[in-house]
């Protein structure tokens, strides 16, 4: 007979899985754990191949000419920007269309639901720029497009300058069978939702946008180009979007079979990949680079320009030249030459690139790890929930039945006075603002974090005493079925999570997990009480600032550490308010609530 | 005294040269007349089929058109070759140097030109309609130039190129065409009196699979790739961005480029064509189906429509039946002089 259908065999599988349950928990977890760092030891992961046959090998014949020339034409912008002090519109319209490209331009003003200290602005009004290279022959149907950001000051005056210099190129070339949509915007992520909703007419995030005149089909590929230096040592490829989403492998792939031919140093993440994986320093390296992946891709923010366009299902990346302290530099017409090959090749193909994995983590930029071998990771860690759940038969019905409504009652306030303060959370800060401003003295974004905080420190106290002040007395085995809703709704959210984006998934689950397993009632309370806060979400994102930063090798002390926390949840909100961002939300409305309902059974006596 | 003896066997040397030279010649005549109804074809046709599309797919078109290019050259009209190209890559929006399509590296050659006629282009490149050009089951309503109008005494040519595996050959990256059904073709054609001779070139991925099922008799084939190779590529150009053409139809190209109208290269040394060596796969041929033997077959047999004509003096006997070279007879009844074709 078989394992399950015996019924002798199965007593004895329940009887086995009773008594030995947190030791199977606690091997589970500490699986998890050691699947997830062993993604990162080479043997253990792909070389990165080209998948999409359109695209082919870098068999292509790169020849622009004029680096030196976009970067004259980079200075010129330079100084009409500080000139216009914002957006040279004139200019740009005027050298664009020299160019030959179909110029058109998109107003856009957005009020901030608070002010933005890291980049200090409330009321944005901006102007995107960008210029259509019609195909020779073909239709209109496809597009693709480069885009370079106009920033404040001194930065990416370059990019801009290259961006021209390949319309100047590419506009001289027959061979292109799609529209190539040259785009300069202001105030880069603002500016370049403005463009994308203005494009695929979506109104999603209340901005005010002017109506595209001109538009060219659609979107195949997008790649954004952060220059700010005449020379660099190296490019980067950043590839996480928002809300965790990645572009198809293949377009990192081809930007690594390009930077090989051309002979370009690239990295990801900021590291440069080593070759000595069987050494503890090179283990460590790429477990490092894939942390930092793993951390950029939890927080749900856009890392470049091209996050956004992730969304509308457009493969985009943001190549950034970096310029640091290395011999050999790479000028500006080397940097044209790679672009113009990708963009060849993007020309070549016939759909939108999907043969290739859209979930997948790197440790190197030549080598990744899949969505079929990273999710064991986790799935181990969602074991220990349901193997917490199994072992509880009939409880639920058995409870209902004896002690009938004020047990279900009981089980019901934590519930509901949980979510009441998740719902506050997510509300209370940017509405009270005013009011916080006006009875302390705060600027707006530190009244929204603050409130924020203040409101997550009293939902610890509240549920406390709520419960035994509404049943008049703790019902024995009420946190019992609390703790099985609890566990459920946990697996069940942490489940839903882990699937769009695997790294909020699973660093939520390696922190609550335990407290989910083996929280009770009995356990002693200051210890555990201790744990629970060090575990919470709160504090998990405050040691994620910090090990962020350690990855980054930028340490900060306690204090920027904790200025820097502040500003990541102020952020945090803003993306959510700006761009759609899902992280806050869902911490506010369905984690945090989660938690408290484990605070609830912890304190149940 | 010496002088005249000289002079007299001088003479006498001559004039038996000349006998034996007269009677020799005589006797060439009577071989060259068994020599010119050898092969027993009085027109040529050939079909040349590309079946993949998509701009990667350069080279399947190259392969096609640079075959289209070396069997015009040798003289079949447009009117007896049915080409089907599966896309157009001289118009294709990527291609660099519009209406060209080359097929040797640094635009050397380009087998495009001005005069090319595809007369199944496009989608119209089917399994279906592949099949009703071979066996003649076409609408009534079918353009001549859409149609395979041999008779048994055509020889035909046939040429694929595409992506093939071990038995079938991909058709548009929608359907295939299996070497099953390629043999009943084939059977069709022969019992419907639809050739004389009929050579099958195959340049895809595992080729020889698909001459494995042929049983019908007059049929000689040759492939590129034994089953389990691959076949392929010779080399691309940078500048256009993707490979130009497949290696056997290269070297197949390069062979043909040195054949002219009264060749008497034969097919032994077309199947020397691309050794291991410089197509790193292992063409194959099929000749047991074949009835005469492959030397006495002319490569002009298959890739020319040769008109052959001989001018002597002389007088041949053509009441009685001819020997012919490979030592059947042919019945004199069937004989039907050169240059006249249905």
């Amino acid at each position: 007979m078989g394992l399950l259908s015996d019924p002798n065999r199965r007593r004895a599988l329940i009887s086995l899985l009773t008594r030995l349950n947190a030791p199977i928990c606690v091997v589970c977890y500490m699986a998890g754990v050691a699947w997830f760092m062993g993604l990162a030891f080479e043997p253990f992961t792909l070389r990165t191949y080209m998948s999409e046959n359109a695209m082919g090998s870098t068999m292509v014949e790169e020849r622009f000419p004029a680096g030196e020339r976009a970067l004259g034409t980079g200075r010129e912008f330079s100084a009409h920007k500080k000139k216009a002090g914002g957006m040279p519109v004139d200019w740009l319209v005027k050298t664009m269309q020299s160019r030959g490209l179909e110029v058109f331009t998109q107003r856009f003003s957005r009020r901030l639901p608070f002010p933005d200290e890291d980049k200090e602005r409330y009321m944005v009004k901006g102007t995107n720029v960008y210029g259509i290279l019609r195909a020779p022959r073909a239709p209109r149907t496809e597009a693709l497009v480069l885009s370079a950001p106009c920033s404040p000051g001194d930065d990416n005056n370059q990019a801009v300058g290259v961006l021209l210099g390949l319309a100047q190129y590419f506009r001289n070339q027959v061979f292109w069978a799609k529209d190539i949509i040259f785009l300069v915007n202001e105030h880069d992520l603002i500016g370049m939702q403005a463009w994308l909703e203005g494009y695929h007419h979506t109104n999603t995030t209340g901005m005010d946008w002017s109506p595209l005149q001109g538009r060219g089909g659609s979107i195949q590929a997008a790649l954004s180009l952060e220059l700010s230096s005449d020379v660099v040592t190296s490019l980067d490829l950043v590839l996480e979007g928002l809300n965790g989403q990645l572009p198809n492998l293949d377009l990192a792939n081809l930007f690594y079979a390009f930077c090989q031919k051309i002979g370009v140093l690239c990295t990801t993440q900021g590291k440069l990949q080593r070759n000595d994986w069987d050494s503890v320093s090179g283990y460590s390296h790429a477990v490092q680079t894939m942390m930092l992946m793993v951390m950029k891709q939890a927080s749900g923010r856009p890392w470049g320009d091209h996050g956004l366009f992730l969304r509308y299902h457009i493969e985009a990346a943001t190549i950034k030249g970096i310029n640091s302290f290395r011999q050999y530099k790479t000028d500006a017409t080397t940097i044209g030459r790679l672009l113009e090959g990708m963009y060849r090749k993007l020309n070549n193909l016939l759909e939108r690139l999907h043969q290739s994995y859209f979930f997948y983590l790197m440790p190197s930029l030549s080598h990744f790890v899949s969505i079929g071998y990273y999710m064991p990771a986790f799935g181990l860690l969602a074991l220990i929930l349901l193997l917490r759940v199994s072992f509880q038969p009939r409880l639920l019905t058995t409870y209902l039945l004896t002690d009938g409504v004020p047990g279900v009652l009981s089980v019901l306030t934590p519930l509901v006075i949980s979510h009441l303060t998740g719902v506050a959370l997510y509300t209370l800060p940017i509405h009270f603002q005013e009011i916080a401003v006006e009875h302390f003295p705060v600027s707006e974004t530190e009244a929204v974090v603050l409130t924020a905080i203040a409101v997550y420190t009293a939902g610890l106290a509240l549920p406390h005493n709520t419960h035994r002040l509404l049943t008049g007395r703790g019902t024995e085995n009420g946190w019992k079925v609390l703790k099985l809703v609890a566990v459920l709704y946990l697996a069940v959210l942490l489940g839903c999570t882990a699937l769009i984006n695997f790294s909020l998934g699973f660093i939520l689950a390696l922190t609550l997990v335990p407290v989910a397993a083996f929280v009770t009632p009995d356990v002693p309370k200051a210890l555990s009480a201790f744990i629970m806060v060090i575990l919470s979400p709160a504090c998990t994102l405050l040691f994620s600032v910090f090990l962020f930063q350690e990855l980054q090798e930028m340490p900060v002390s306690f204090l920027d550490g904790w200025m820097l926390y502040l500003s990541v949840i102020s952020q945090g909100i803003l993306d959510h308010a700006l761009y759609g961002s899902l992280v806050y939300p869902l911490v506010a409305l369905l984690v945090y609530p989660c938690w408290l309902l484990f605070w609830n059974i912890l304190f149940w006596k | 005294f010496l002088g005249e003896q000289c002079c007299t066997m001088k003479i006498l040397t001559l004039l038996s040269l000349l006998a034996t030279h007269l009677s020799a010649s005589s006797v060439n005549i009577e071989e060259n007349a068994g020599q010119f109804f050898s092969s027993g074809h009085t027109n040529n046709w050939a079909v040349l089929v590309c079946t993949s599309r998509f701009w990667f797919n350069y080279r399947h078109v190259a392969n096609t058109l640079s075959v289209y290019r070396s069997v015009k050259r040798l003289g079949i009209p447009d009117s007896h070759i049915v080409l089907m190209l599966a896309d157009d890559m001289a118009c294709n929006h990527r291609n660099p140097k519009p209406a060209t399509v080359f097929s040797h590296k640094n635009m050397e050659l380009n087998v495009y030109g001005d005069d090319v006629e595809v007369d199944y282009r496009g989608y119209e490149v089917t399994v279906e309609n592949f099949l009703r050009v071979l066996t003649g089951r076409l609408p009534p309503s079918t353009p001549r130039s859409k149609r395979l109008l041999s008779d048994d005494r055509s020889n035909i040519l046939i040429y694929l190129t595409g992506h093939g595996g071990n038995g079938f050959l991909k058709f548009q990256d929608s359907e295939e065409i299996s070497n099953v059904e390629l043999a009943d073709a084939f059977e069709q054609m022969w019992q419907k009196r639809r050739y004389n001779e009929l050579l099958f070139i195959i340049d895809t991925c595992q080729g020889a699979s698909m001459y494995e099922r042929f049983y019908s008799p007059n049929l000689m084939a040759l492939a590129s790739s034994q089953v389990g190779e691959d076949s392929l590529s010779h080399q691309p150009d940078l500048a256009i961005g993707v490979h130009l053409m497949d290696r056997y139809t290269f070297y197949l190209l390069e062979f043909l480029e040195d054949i002219h109208p009264s060749s008497k290269a034969n097919m032994n040394d077309l199947f020397k064509v691309c050794p291991k060596s410089q197509c790193v796969s292992t063409p194959g041929h099929r000749t047991d189906l074949f009835l005469r033997d492959p030397g006495s077959a002319l490569i002009t047999d298959f890739f020319g429509s040769v008109r052959k004509v001989e001018i002597t003096m002389e007088t041949i006997n053509l009441t009685e039946p001819i020997q012919q070279v490979d030592g059947s007879v042919s019945d004199g009844s069937s004989v039907v002089p050169p240059g006249v074709h249905r």
